[in-house]
């Protein structure tokens, strides 16, 4: 691949995703996007480029899910689980007590093994949870990753890493070469799809953000503005988790890490100055809409 | 170091968990049969054991109900490693005494990821995108 293609994909992704590649990044491209090229007849990341130079909007789409649409396994570095299992879900089970509600937001869900790897996790303190309501609500950029992750079909290869054989066994069934997850799991979450960089206001307020390994596609710009917004939907006395190589340090004091769990932050209450940032990137988003 | 004994009939398969396991920094012991395998564990346990189910002379769920029966024998970690890839197989494997189940084909990251889920090596954290 040439600059050029490289440079028109960078800005083609920044302008409609507000993902920000660095300029060593050529191998994620062309990993993602020769499949995508290949698929519609084309044999080149240069054919491709060309084809969206000439402006084919279902192909600008394609790409940037291509793109954004992250690798993601069952119980992804375990820790995260363990803080959701071990801190947040005990807090917040004495927090709630009198409205017995507790809202969860995973808002990278991809294909779906993050929101259900939390959906087990709740499965299994069952016990623990008559008479609660827990919503999971699993958004992504990408439809076809959500509707994947509806399907709660995954391959052999997917299975197998980070969910335990037991949980296998227990909450899924197998289909064919597939398996699927059951659909008791299934239906205790819910799908939308939502660009980050688009108001989510609407969504309402949550107890528990996970939103992992998606932010360190964005500038530092995007990054403030979205920790702004995670922060005004999000209860005072919540629990952000974010991906193992991600911090709000030194970008943010709307959140604040807990010393004692790494990944996990709480909101500080702090209300974000950034309000021309704020307009500014909305402004894009429209523009960038998807 | 620890010791992983894989047991698989096939050379070529028993040739790519060595190097995995390896990598992982285990000692490997290798058995073409269940019979062997055992033969192996009344000498020394060992800390992991990749085991495929069929296998000639002694499959790999008699040995597991024979290994476990052992004195000690309830140690080591047994991950099964087979071409049997239902709910009936893996359901029995457990009941017999299996800590995990892998369905072949795997590979690196499978096998990784198994062993740190029944506590054979630490945690790796994935951080790439």
């Amino acid at each position: 691949m040439n600059q050029l293609d490289y440079e028109f994909l960078r800005k083609l992704l920044r302008d409609k995703s507000g993902l920000d590649l660095s300029a060593d990044k050529q191998y994620l491209i062309e990993s993602r996007l020769l499949p995508l090229a290949r698929k519609t007849g084309l044999a080149s990341i240069s054919d491709l480029v060309q084809k969206l130079r000439d402006g084919s909007s279902v192909l600008i789409g394609q790409v940037v899910e291509a793109m954004t649409t992250n690798e993601t396994f069952f119980f992804r570095d375990k820790l995260p689980f363990d803080h959701f299992r071990e801190a947040i879900m005990p807090e917040l089970l004495r927090a709630r007590t009198s409205r017995k509600v507790i809202r969860i937001w995973c808002a990278a869900g991809s294909t779906g093994q993050e929101p259900y790897s939390l959906a087990i996790c709740l499965r299994e303190m069952s016990a623990a949870l008559t008479g609660w309501r827990v919503e999971i609500t699993a958004t992504d950029l990408s439809q076809e990753v959500l509707e994947k992750s509806k399907s709660g079909l995954y391959s052999q290869f997917e299975v197998q890493r980070g969910l335990p054989i037991q949980f296998l066994v227990k909450y899924f069934k197998q289909i064919g070469e597939l398996w699927q997850i059951n659909a008791d799991i299934r239906s205790m979450v819910q799908h939308r799809q939502l660009n980050l960089l688009h108001d989510f206001a609407q969504l309402g307020t949550f107890d528990v953000i996970f939103c992992r390994n998606v932010l360190i596609y964005f500038d530092q710009e995007t990054k403030i503005n979205i920790f702004g917004r995670l922060a005004k939907s999000m209860e005072s006395d919540g629990f952000l988790v974010l991906g193992a190589a991600e911090t709000v340090v030194g970008l943010t004091d709307v959140f604040k890490p807990l010393a004692e769990r790494r990944g996990l932050y709480r909101p500080t209450g702090t209300v974000q100055a950034k309000t021309s940032t704020l307009s500014a990137l909305q402004k894009m988003a429209t523009i960038g809409g998807h | 170091m620890r010791t992983c004994l894989v047991v698989d009939d096939s050379s070529v398969v028993r040739k790519i968990a060595r190097r995995i396991l390896e990598e992982m920094s285990f000692e490997v012991i290798e058995a073409g049969d269940g019979e062997r395998a055992l033969e192996i564990c009344k000498q020394g346990l060992p800390d992991a054991i990749l085991l495929d189910w069929n296998m000639p002379v002694m499959d790999g769920y008699e040995f597991l109900g024979q290994l476990r029966r052992m004195p000690g024998g309830d140690e080591p970690k047994v991950v099964f490693c087979t071409t049997e890839n239902d709910i009936d197989h893996i359901s029995r494997a457990l009941n017999a005494g299996a800590n995990e189940y892998i369905m072949k084909p795997f590979d690196k990251d499978i096998v990784a990821a198994k062993f740190q889920e029944v506590g054979l090596i630490q945690g790796m954290s994935s951080e790439s995108a």
